[in-house]
């Protein structure tokens, strides 16, 4: 749905306080970016300024000739703020979020066997493990395809095994065409083009 | 079912669940609907005289009690940021999230109104009247509460700021409301009231979309 991310020259700052300015950064489909940089750095802020959620001081961010609002239904955003209600059960969270991103209601059993959460979507998302309430998250990702991937600390409440699997699942959504820009602290368990952030 | 839908079935869903929803709005309307002739004495023609009213300001204060949790909960859990990824526009999802909370709090209240007004001793012949009016005027509760609601995002004590935000605008629709009901009980033309309680109902729900969903943008970014 979009050919590529490119951004340029970009300068957010949040609360008065300039967190990066002349950042570029282009991202093309197969390919995944590791953003790195110290706590307060702007890695989240990045992310969300890419899904149109913050507004950039200067600079520009396209999406390869897509408007920003049609390009926003190409994005996933994953962050620890997963948007899952802690008094819903697992299926109905993710059966919304499936629904509501535009994927088929076929794919929640699915998706939910592919991260091991069949016995779980009868439980309430607050009887959920941190771990386990991610791998919810990133079910709806699954369920509902969207080419751009933005990932704030994916891997941080994941297990070793977990974090292998959630490599494989990132390749996967790559071979598809996929792009991928995750900001986290520890490597991402695939090959991946490192980005730093500092001032 | 359409993305519409599906999130007008989540939210009534989450409107109408656990700690809140109609049971907590229409308790509190029977509260104060029992106390009430125990504050101002039980001589049937009193209470018979301010009953419409009393129902009318009980049903204003009723609509603010789950009012602060309206966008709060989506804020805090990053569902709000997740709603605006998609193709329909933040406006549809503000009206659709405050259908819901008509659909779970003013329409139950709406029911219960004819109930408590004749338990006070108002006429049977103004249930009819009493309905409509808190139909409608559910309606601009909620919408205009919207307002109140998407303002307060991020304020610590929300609550408190869009009971503040909010009072102002509850007060036409509970003169037009309560003039209507008024009107009537005493025999005189009442459509005046219930038509301008109905235009500013109708004003809420086209106009109450576009600065919730200004302000929700302005509490994200």
């Amino acid at each position: 749905m979009i050919p590529e991310v490119s951004i340029q020259s970009l300068a957010l700052s949040r609360g008065g306080r300039q967190l990066f300015t002349r950042l570029i950064l282009k991202i093309v489909p197969g390919e995944a970016v590791a953003l790195i940089g110290r706590n307060g750095s702007g890695k989240t802020s990045l992310l969300r300024a890419i899904a149109g959620l913050i507004t950039p001081d200067e600079g520009d961010i396209s999406f390869g000739g897509v408007e920003p609002a049609e390009a926003r239904e190409a994005i996933h955003l994953l962050g620890h703020l997963d948007g899952l209600k802690s008094s819903r059960t697992a299926r109905d969270e993710l059966s919304f979020w499936t629904g509501f991103s535009g994927g088929s209601p076929g794919a929640v059993e699915a998706c939910a066997g592919q991260l091991d959460l069949g016995p779980l979507l009868d439980l309430e998302v607050r009887r959920l493990s941190a771990g386990q309430r991610r791998r919810l998250a990133l079910a709806r990702l699954l369920a509902a395809p969207r080419p751009l991937w933005l990932l704030d600390e994916p891997l941080s409440p994941l297990d070793a095994e977990w974090r292998g699997r959630f490599g494989e699942i990132m390749v996967d959504h790559l071979r598809g065409g996929g792009m991928i820009l995750a900001a986290v602290h520890d490597p991402l368990p695939l090959a991946a083009r490192t980005v730093e952030i500092s001032r | 079912m359409s993305r519409v839908g599906t999130l007008l079935a989540r939210e009534t869903a989450l409107a109408w669940g656990k700690g809140g929803g109609p049971m907590v709005a229409v308790g509190f309307y029977a509260g104060v609907a029992t106390l009430l002739p125990l504050a101002v004495g039980s001589e049937p023609e009193r209470l018979a005289a301010i009953a419409p009213g009393a129902a009318w300001v009980a049903l204003a204060l009723a609509a603010l009690l789950s009012l602060d949790r309206l966008f709060e909960r989506d804020y805090e859990d990053g569902a709000l940021d997740l709603l605006t990824l998609s193709p329909v526009p933040l406006e549809i999802i503000c009206a659709v999230k405050c259908l819901a909370q008509w659909l779970a709090t003013g329409l139950p209240l709406a029911l219960a109104a004819p109930i408590a007004a004749i338990a006070l001793g108002a006429s049977p012949m103004l249930s009819g009247l009493v309905v409509a009016c808190a139909l409608l005027g559910g309606l601009a509760f909620a919408f205009m509460g919207g307002i109140g609601a998407a303002l307060s995002l991020g304020a610590r004590r929300g609550g408190l700021l869009t009971a503040v935000i909010v009072l102002p605008l509850f007060v036409p629709p509970v003169i037009f409301g309560g003039g209507a009901l008024a009107s009537l009980a005493a025999g005189l033309p009442w459509s005046a009231g219930f038509v301008l309680l109905g235009a500013y109902a109708a004003a809420a729900v086209a106009l109450g979309p576009l600065a919730m969903a200004a302000a929700c943008r302005n509490a994200l970014s």
